[in-house]
């Protein structure tokens, strides 16, 4: 069990409010004094999660756990699912709409991101079942 | 450098942040692309030069560290962004250069990228 653990609903398309997560879970980091650089990373991988499920999920969920060796980050969705999980690796693959590469978002290099920014990334999905990607991020001995 | 410094070499406008002229910057980060600011994950000490006047970039400045955002050719960002903008601290600026030339006289006057690369 988790020394703590919070966690906030992402809804599909809202736009306006994607990275709110992120950012409360930057703070709430900051005042655990949690080593800048490793706060830095949680929040970018944080971010690229939430961008995904507004963008591609249907709604989700996103979860941090903070213990004393580790944090977690958990970002599940009841989206369509990933049918090519290599393929969605790869930088600059995507299969996003135009609207949200408008935004800033949608050019193939969340999960790439998420992938370089964590200790160790765990991406479960399946075709119509929605997608849960695990991130790791390991506190220095 | 001071932000007030890049103001005159970007012509710029300052829409909010007015009290933070001696913010000192010396790396930016010039993309329409948030995730390739995020790539970095190591913005502190940077301006996010962008054309991208959406709630994104601000969260994205947050998130990396970005210190302020100029928007690229006269971009003016909308009210909300401007208070959500100061609710986090950040100064945001507008300048009448393309994102080339801007880029292109801020690296003159010493800038580097995210990675401290010139």
């Amino acid at each position: 069990m988790a020394a703590l653990k919070k966690c906030f609903h992402i809804k599909n398309r809202d736009f306006i409010h994607a990275g709110e997560a992120s950012i409360t879970v930057q703070n709430m980091l900051k005042q655990l004094n949690m080593d800048p650089k490793l706060i830095r990373r949680i929040a970018v991988c944080g971010y690229e999660g939430e961008m995904n499920v507004v963008m591609h999920g249907g709604d989700g969920q996103f979860c941090v756990e903070v213990d004393l060796d580790k944090v977690v980050l958990n970002i599940s969705d009841d989206g369509p699912g990933i049918e090519d999980i290599p393929k969605a690796m790869q930088k600059g693959f995507s299969t996003a709409s135009d609207e949200y590469r408008e935004m800033g978002f949608g050019a193939g290099m969340g999960l790439p991101n998420m992938e370089t920014h964590s200790d160790q990334m765990v991406v479960e999905s399946e075709k119509g079942r929605g997608t849960t990607v695990r991130m790791f991020f390991f506190m220095n001995p | 450098m001071k932000l007030s410094r890049i103001i005159e070499i970007l012509d710029a406008s300052l829409h909010s942040g007015h009290e933070k002229m001696d913010m000192e910057v010396d790396k930016i980060g010039a993309s329409d692309l948030m995730s390739d600011i995020l790539a970095a994950a190591q913005a502190e000490g940077s301006i996010l030069l962008t054309g991208l006047t959406n709630v994104q970039a601000i969260k994205t400045a947050v998130i990396s560290g970005a210190d302020a955002i100029v928007f690229v050719r006269n971009k003016r960002p909308p009210q909300e962004l401007i208070d959500l903008a100061e609710s986090h601290g950040i100064p945001l600026l507008s300048t009448p250069w393309s994102m080339f030339v801007s880029s292109g006289r801020l690296y003159a006057h010493g800038f580097t990228g995210l990675n401290g690369a010139r």
